[in-house]
């Protein structure tokens, strides 16, 4: 298994992350370390075990479906770059 | 223009609809999911996204999708884990969605809906939990896009049909089934037109006979019931067509536009999203007990296709009128209730559909809004199978007590329609009748006994409409035959 330059690139478009050329080269070296060595677990027979997807054994506790108060308006706002008196402001979305 | 032979083709198509629960909280936080609240005030850290909020489990989210899988005949994992989906939009401060992926909670289920002249079982491929992202209002201010994030986290369940559905007619009875669970379970309100039931669908053609699928697009914004039906008949027609010129259906996402009457392709600068799902580290799976599908299975009311079944057999009632008034949980508790005070399911069932339905329609409201209660509407019918009112009097009173919360019988003594049976009262205005009518004696007596009818009125106006028409019928028989 190997990660190619244009996937890296593909990823970071998706992470919103604007690499150089270098950067990409770089991180498909490091990912394809790290694959490469994910590779040992390829050498275990799992057929008979079942997907783990947490590490810890738990399971969710439910809450009770009640409301309490909610953050103030005010502070709801207070750590948004920007805002008006209603809403987060956000640079225009294209649909 | 166009030769194009429609029948030759058939769709294919299955919906994705999303319902929002009737929770106190939100999915994973404990705020409520207020819509109309003022923009940004149903939030918590958690609905922000800030850093170090965590994520709890609202249990009915849990219980009321155990309540749709069951009322849907599904099977439930008794352990079923939360993904999360990533993407970037600003009404997802998160960056991801929290949903299930390849465990959701129920899956293999079915519905029965019922078409003009066949029924149908329609399968259900899965249902599974999700939050709602926020709102993103594009076209109120010119240089910004402003978030509101009351809805982030607001409790929602996803309804997968498999691509069972043939027309948009089935599209439309199956979307009217779910609105009709939903509705039953209490879980949901069923408003499409709020937006409280989302619905998108998958369609393609194919000719018929042949069982590889077609190309399918996507349609959303579909925002009625009938818009759905509309949008489908569209793409179906639109597909047939291209493919009847040579061309070829591309898989896309299409919108439908109300106002034009047709869809167009969403623009697809969104290329193809690559969600990345994974387990939602923050959150532990689900267990689903014994105990729990028990407790729920008993509180699970009766449902629609099951009481109308009992309405025909129990109430004798005509399938067309069991399918109406079992169409809303409501309206069939009211009829039942009306049937306990009465005694008697037919002029129960008379008074509930035609009266009662009347004014629901004409003023497009709830039996939960009705003003006069199953029990005043009952004294009403009363009165009038005690031959104490007649039956325009039962519908004036009726009109009245819309607007006024009187006692029946005191409104009809009020109004002055209590029914006359006295004969001392009606024989004389019955002989003024006869002696005023001459021409029309004559013509009744050679045989044109119709005329009955207009001797009726007479009294009748003659009486302020307050004589038993029977009694009168009887009484200007009698005399007109001496």
């Amino acid at each position: 298994m190997s990660v190619t330059e244009k996937e890296v690139q593909y990823i970071a478009n998706l992470a919103r992350l604007q690499l150089n050329g270098e950067e990409v080269k770089s991180f498909a070296d490091d990912m394809n370390k790290i694959l490469g060595y994910m590779e040992l677990l390829n050498e275990v027979d799992t057929d008979d075990v079942e997907p783990l997807e947490h590490v810890i054994d738990l399971e969710s506790r439910l809450r009770k479906d009640e409301a309490k108060e909610p953050l103030s308006h005010e502070d709801a706002l207070k750590n948004a770059p920007d805002a008006d008196s209603d809403y987060f402001r956000v640079p225009k979305v294209i649909e | 223009m166009s030769t194009i032979d429609h029948e030759k083709y058939e769709a294919v198509i299955g919906l994705e609809v999303h319902a929002q629960l009737l929770t106190e909280s939100k999915a994973f936080a404990p705020v409520k999911p207020e819509y109309g609240a003022a923009p940004n005030t149903q939030v918590t850290p958690l609905c922000l996204g800030h850093p170090g909020t965590l994520p709890v489990v609202n249990e009915n989210l849990v219980r009321y999708i155990i309540k749709m899988g069951l009322a849907t005949q599904c099977d439930v994992a008794d352990k079923s884990i939360f993904a999360r989906k990533n993407y970037f939009y600003p009404d997802l401060p998160k960056g991801y969605q929290i949903s299930q992926f390849d465990t959701p909670i129920c899956y293999d289920g079915f519905v029965d809906i019922q078409l003009e002249d066949y029924d149908k079982r329609i399968g259900i491929t899965r249902i599974h939990m999700e939050e709602d992202a926020g709102k993103s209002i594009h076209d109120q201010d010119p240089y910004n896009t402003l978030v509101d994030l009351n809805r982030a986290g607001t409790p929602l369940i996803e309804i997968v049909s498999e691509p069972d559905l043939r027309t948009p007619q089935e599209a439309y009875a199956y979307l009217s089934k779910i609105k009709q669970i939903v509705q039953y379970l209490e879980i949901c309100d069923g408003n499409m037109e709020e937006g409280s039931l989302r619905c998108d669908a998958n369609v393609s053609v194919r000719p018929r006979g042949q069982e590889e699928f077609g190309t399918r697009t996507e349609l959303k914004n579909m925002n009625s019931f009938r818009n759905v039906e509309r949008a489908i008949h569209y793409e179906i027609y639109r597909q047939i067509e291209l493919i009847e010129e040579g061309g070829e259906v591309v898989q896309q996402t299409r919108l439908w536009d109300t106002s034009k009457m047709q869809s167009r392709p969403m623009r697809s600068k969104e290329e193809a999203h690559d969600y990345r799902y994974f387990p939602e580290p923050d959150l532990p799976p689900i267990r689903v007990t014994e105990q729990m599908l028990t407790d729920i299975r008993e509180e699970l009311p009766e449902l629609a296709d099951v009481r109308r079944k009992r309405f025909i057999e129990e109430y004798g009632m005509s399938v067309d009128d069991a399918v109406t008034i079992t169409d809303s949980r409501y309206l069939a508790d009211y009829y039942e209730e009306v049937v306990d005070h009465l005694g008697n399911p037919k002029s129960a069932s008379n008074i509930v559909l035609s009266e009662v339905l009347r004014v629901l329609n004409e003023k497009s409201i709830d039996i939960r809004e009705f003003p006069i209660s199953a029990e005043r509407v009952s004294k009403l019918v009363k009165l009038k199978e005690d031959d104490k009112i007649n039956s325009s009097a039962m519908q004036d009173i009726f009109n009245e007590m819309l607007v006024k919360d009187e006692d029946p019988e005191e409104m009809a003594k009020e109004m002055n329609l209590i029914q006359v049976s006295d004969s001392g009262f009606l024989e004389p205005i019955v002989d003024e009748i006869i002696e005023n009518n001459p021409d029309e004696v004559q013509r009744y007596k050679e045989g044109k006994k119709q005329l009955i009818g207009f001797f009726i009125g007479q009294a009748m106006k003659a009486s302020q409409g307050k004589a038993n028409p029977k009694l009168v019928k009887d009484l200007i028989t009698k005399k007109l035959n001496d």
